[in-house]
């Protein structure tokens, strides 16, 4: 397809803009001339033309709204419609951040009670809305927990992080000054106690635990865990990303969780708009909550007022109050829900990845199997091993069949990992045809293997060349010619 | 099939390979079973003449699509002179690792740190185990 | 209510699959006694109908005000219809970061067009994916520059965004970094012999606004000079991204990185987010840089086509050495500014220049009332500092008729009492603010 630069032709325009009602002034008059710019080469395009480009271009581009989306860890679940309407009005867009609090009542008070609801739903003292995505709220997580220590007068400098951990872990724990130590997974695919035992002390700042782990397996040990880890005067970080599974079920503070992040993208059905905005509330117990980014809202009788004064606060994380409009998107998702939907949701999501799990085990290998939660992982071991067919080759294939791949090649430590998370928006047959075609290209992998190896086979475009695109950058379009 | 390990050099177990000049300096590149394991190198970034490395320090960073690994240097001692043709071309790594996909010519600190490493046999006997 | 599709049957069938008779079976793992044995402590579910209300209720409970006189890094700008159409399309704003090429070639495309149109409007040969917001733009790229040089200290402006400087201040904390701040001139604009007092071997870099938080423009060529001098790097942002079709961009004055909020760019105000950090910089930043970068390739048929690149600057590749932890962008937001940017065209300057004129005419009518007084000579684009009898007295009589004045500057800047900060947008006619003088007079 042409680039928008290359439809573009002088003397074209899809906005136009309103002729002034003051006077207009000579700009050199008002700007000296050294300070304005000579050139302004964006496209110029007609209305019609410009609609159909990005309509084109939305053609190309595979969203929850066309099919089935099992990839692992970013809970692609559907995103109700209403919700996109509500946060569209007016009272909820209009505002300025700096708009006296006066005007902005009807938001505060969203932003307190879904601090509140999030509190409840984790089992925490306090949450901040402010980090902007789910890596912006752990770096935040482990700014407080080194806050905590540096206003105790505690020198800790290691991180714990497991082996299965996704890379934001460490690289949150380095850029706050802390190093990290791996610690290893169990035959079972939970925390080696023994080796947490031998590594745990009081150089340790943190655990940062994901649970459900990225095997999507919950760890039985937790308390055990918590207990080591608390023991040594340490904090167990929570990485929340995969907290659709235990949604009414058991909470994070319950178990120990000093600091729980979230993605409202993920666990509160806000959509993840081609890879954002998200937003990455962050939950603390009460021994964090001095801690906590300011501006916090303070209610005074009927009233909300934001406050900076919270003399032991990291500071900031980013301008103004976070993504607001996405909160808004949770909020009020979490109001249909109420509690009995929220149980449901991490009933459904479990009961959805067994029976995928169940189906694929014949056809697939299972590393851990064992009940697993909101997500199953398998390996594509056999099949490279019986036909040189890949996981990214049964990825590739899967698009044909008209699904979303799943999750591949992570966690790092199940080799040609399939990762699959097929969320509790999901009916029956849906996941009866996408095991329909797993299990097809299973076969096909044994028969016809290079069919698998050459797909996708249905797409604008064929496998693209990663290395020319890593060896010769082009990041930005140049005009030729 | 990997090429022939040529046996006119020394070898690291981190899969670097060092050919002494005789004359106090020596050349290093990485062997041709580690440009396999790594795939397509996209990238590499050479270190300024005159970094001074001490045996087992990063010395340069090779780069493929989906991975970054570290250069350790195998001997230590003082950059002299770096394969600025890898700039344009890091191909030359995948292509050649023992010849044109040298990394970088080095001013051995201390030249008993060649006796440290491995010679060919030895460093095939290491491919052998890490390949089961 | 729910978004779950099973019926009974289908749970009965699905357990039966897995060899379970009931659900709590699937929870096992948790340990009876950290089982949740109440219900969560939220209002009771609503139909969709009752949602709305509810929403609605909450909504009203804000008031919007007829006009808004602050940007202070959010501005209101109209945005053409074509914006939310195209970004409301579901096959963009439902789907994840594009991880399968092969499907996700519209919003990479929409993404590698965006990164286009931000490199040139700033001046420079690279741009990113996006990041979070303009602040945490400018404080990751102080961050990365103090990385490369393996240097602790970084110089700021006083005159840069005093939200911007506050996460500047936690990033640099949380890396061992400290900060310095450098004082403004008279004019408003960076006071360049203190600037250069403070640039030693130990900074890493040197961060301004331009226009700054007081709407000035910074001289930013004579700014690199001294900074490149000393060898450091240096970083550019802005406040209001429309000033990019008018001014010219940091780049192209031998800026290092360019870094903003580029909200205006077809992003509603939101009360504050979600908003888009703009980041660009010179092509040989371009394997350093943070964020996701969309690059053009070739496909097996010699096909363009699309990729997220240089994945290995990321923090799932290289982890703990990451000089970054993002893993996202803001992804609709830039394909909105994108969209924006393409109906706009050239007429972005037109824009521009319409917002100079009215930022001129309300500050020339409000300078004539009694008391009130220009503060910094330097040359502006849409907003500007007055000094009035009583600040305080002024917003309060703008907000008693439901508008909403100009931010007050003594809260960060004690020196300068009484003083405040307007911004004037296309949005405000010249009728509103006649108004205004009228209120105020």
């Amino acid at each position: 397809m042409k680039l928008i630069f290359e439809i573009s032709k002088p003397g074209r325009s899809a906005a136009n803009v309103t002729a002034s009602d003051v006077p207009a002034i000579s700009i050199e008059e008002a700007i000296d001339k050294k300070y304005l710019r000579s050139d302004l080469d964006l496209p110029e395009v007609a209305e019609i033309d410009l609609v159909r480009h990005y309509t084109n271009l939305s053609r190309r581009n595979f969203g929850v709204d066309l099919g089935f989306y099992p990839l692992g860890s970013c809970t692609m679940k559907y995103n109700p419609k209403v919700n996109e309407n509500i946060a569209a009005t007016p009272g909820f867009i209009g505002l300025h951040p700096y708009a006296p609090d006066e005007f902005a009542q009807g938001n505060l008070q969203l932003i307190y009670e879904m601090q509140k609801y999030l509190s409840d739903i984790f089992g925490m003292a306090e949450f901040t809305l402010q980090p902007a995505a789910g890596a912006h709220g752990e770096l935040t997580g482990m700014m407080m927990i080194k806050k905590c220590f540096e206003v105790k007068g505690e020198k800790r400098h290691l991180v714990l992080i497991p082996d299965a951990a996704h890379g934001t872990n460490p690289a949150s724990g380095a850029l706050c000054g802390f190093d990290t130590v791996t610690l290893r997974s169990n035959s079972d695919g939970g925390v080696d106690i023994e080796h947490l035992k031998s590594l745990m002390t009081e150089d340790v700042a943190a655990l940062m635990l994901t649970n459900p782990n990225t095997l999507g397996l919950f760890e039985r040990n937790i308390e055990q865990v918590a207990q080591i880890i608390h023991g040594k005067g340490g904090l167990l970080y929570g990485d929340g990303a995969n907290a659709n599974a235990f949604l009414g079920k058991t909470r994070p503070g319950d178990l120990g969780f000093d600091v729980i992040q979230l993605n409202l993208h993920k666990t509160f059905s806000t959509p993840h708009g081609g890879g954002g905005p998200g937003s990455g509330p962050v939950g603390v117990s009460a021994k964090l909550v001095d801690y906590l980014p300011v501006p916090r809202i303070i209610k005074n009788g009927q009233d909300y007022n934001w406050s900076d004064n919270f003399p032991h606060s990291i500071g900031r994380v980013r301008a103004f109050y976070g993504n607001f409009n996405v909160v808004v998107k949770a909020y009020a998702y979490i109001r249909s829900l109420g509690s009995e939907g929220l149980t449901r949701v991490s009933e459904m999501a479990v009961l959805n990845a067994n029976y995928i799990k169940e189906k694929l085990k014949p056809y697939f290998d299972l590393p851990y199997d064992r009940v697993c939660m909101h997500e199953c992982v398998f390996s594509g071991k056999r099949q490279v091993a019986e036909a040189g067919v890949h996981t990214t080759d049964i990825a590739k294939r899967l698009i044909d069949f008209g699904y979303h791949p799943p999750t591949i090649y992570f966690p790092l430590i199940v080799p040609e990992a399939i990762m699959i998370e097929p969320t509790e928006t999901e009916s029956k047959e849906t996941l009866d045809t996408f095991c329909e075609a797993m299990i097809a290209i299973a076969r096909e992998a044994k028969e016809n293997p290079q069919r698998v190896k050459d797909a996708p086979l249905s797409t604008p475009v064929s496998r693209l060349d990663e290395v020319l695109a890593a060896r010769k950058p082009d990041v930005v379009w140049k005009k030729t010619g | 099939m990997s090429k022939a390990n040529p046996t006119d050099r020394f070898y690291s177990k981190d899969h670097e390979w060092v050919k002494d000049n005789g004359d106090g300096t020596a050349i290093v590149g990485i062997t041709d079973y580690a440009q396999e394991m790594l795939t397509d190198i996209v990238f590499v970034e050479l270190p300024q003449t005159g970094k001074k490395v001490a045996q087992g320090e990063p010395v340069a960073v090779v780069e493929s699509v989906k991975s970054v690994s570290d250069v350790y240097a195998p001997v230590g001692g003082e950059v002299i002179g770096v394969n600025s043709k890898l700039e344009n071309d890091p191909s030359l790594i995948n292509q050649d690792a023992f010849g044109e996909g040298w990394i970088v010519k080095m001013r051995l600190s201390n030249s008993a740190e060649l006796k440290s490493l491995l010679n060919v046999a030895d460093y095939e006997k290491l491919i052998k185990e890490e390949k089961h | 209510m729910d978004y779950c599709p099973h019926t009974n049957d289908d749970i009965t069938q699905m357990q039966a699959a897995i060899g379970i008779s009931s659900i709590d079976e699937l929870f096992a793992d948790i340990p009876k006694k950290f089982r949740l044995k109440r219900m969560l402590d939220i209002p009771a579910a609503l139909s969709e109908q009752q949602t709305i209300t509810a929403m609605s209720d909450l909504a009203r409970k804000n008031k919007l005000p007829q006009l808004t006189l602050t940007g202070a890094g959010a501005y209101s700008h109209f945005i053409p219809a074509v914006v939310g159409h195209i970004i409301g399309r579901a096959e963009f704003y439902t789907a994840y970061t594009p991880y399968q090429a092969e499907i996700s070639q519209g919003i990479m495309q929409a993404i590698y067009e965006y990164q286009t149109m931000i490199a040139h409007l700033t001046g420079t040969e690279i741009a990113n994916a996006s990041m979070y917001d303009g602040a945490s733009a400018m404080a990751e790229a102080a961050v990365l520059c103090a990385k490369m040089s393996n240097r602790t200290k970084i110089i700021v402006a006083r005159s840069v965004h005093p939200e911007y400087r506050q996460v500047l201040n936690t990033y640099s904390w949380a890396n061992g970094y400290a900060v310095v701040e450098i004082a403004y001139a008279a004019s408003g604009q960076i006071d360049l012999n203190a600037l250069q007092n403070q640039l030693d071997d130990h900074v890493a870099a040197v961060l301004v606004q331009s226009p700054n938080f007081f709407g000035v423009i910074e001289d930013i060529a004579p700014i690199a000079d001294v900074v490149h001098k000393k060898g450091v790097l240096l970083v550019v942002g802005f406040t209001d991204a429309t000033s990019l079709g008018i001014l010219q961009p940091a780049g192209a004055s031998g800026a290092d990185f360019v870094v903003g909020e580029g909200q205006s760019f077809g992003n509603p105000l939101n009360y504050g987010g979600p908003y888009l950090g703009v980041f660009a910089a010179r092509e040989k930043f371009l394997r350093r840089i943070p964020g996701r970068l969309v690059g053009a390739t070739l496909d097996k048929n010699g096909q363009r086509g699309f990729v997220l690149t240089l994945q290995t600057r990321e923090q799932h590749i290289r982890r703990e050495k990451a000089t970054s932890n993002i893993c996202s962008n803001e992804a609709l937001c830039a394909l909105a500014a994108g969209v924006y940017l393409a109906a706009l065209g050239k007429n972005l300057k037109k824009l521009a220049a319409l917002n100079v004129y009215k930022t001129q005419y309300l500050k020339n009518k409000l300078m004539r009332l009694s008391g009130w007084h220009e503060v910094f000579a330097a040359p502006v684009y849409n907003e500007f500092v007055l000094r009035c009898p009583n600040a305080r007295q002024v917003n309060e009589k703008l907000q008693a008729a439901g508008i909403i004045g100009g931010y007050e500057l003594h809260k960060d800047y004690p020196e300068l009492k009484n003083t405040i900060l307007f911004c004037v947008t296309e949005m405000i006619s010249k009728e509103g603010m006649d108004k205004v003088v009228m209120i105020l007079k």
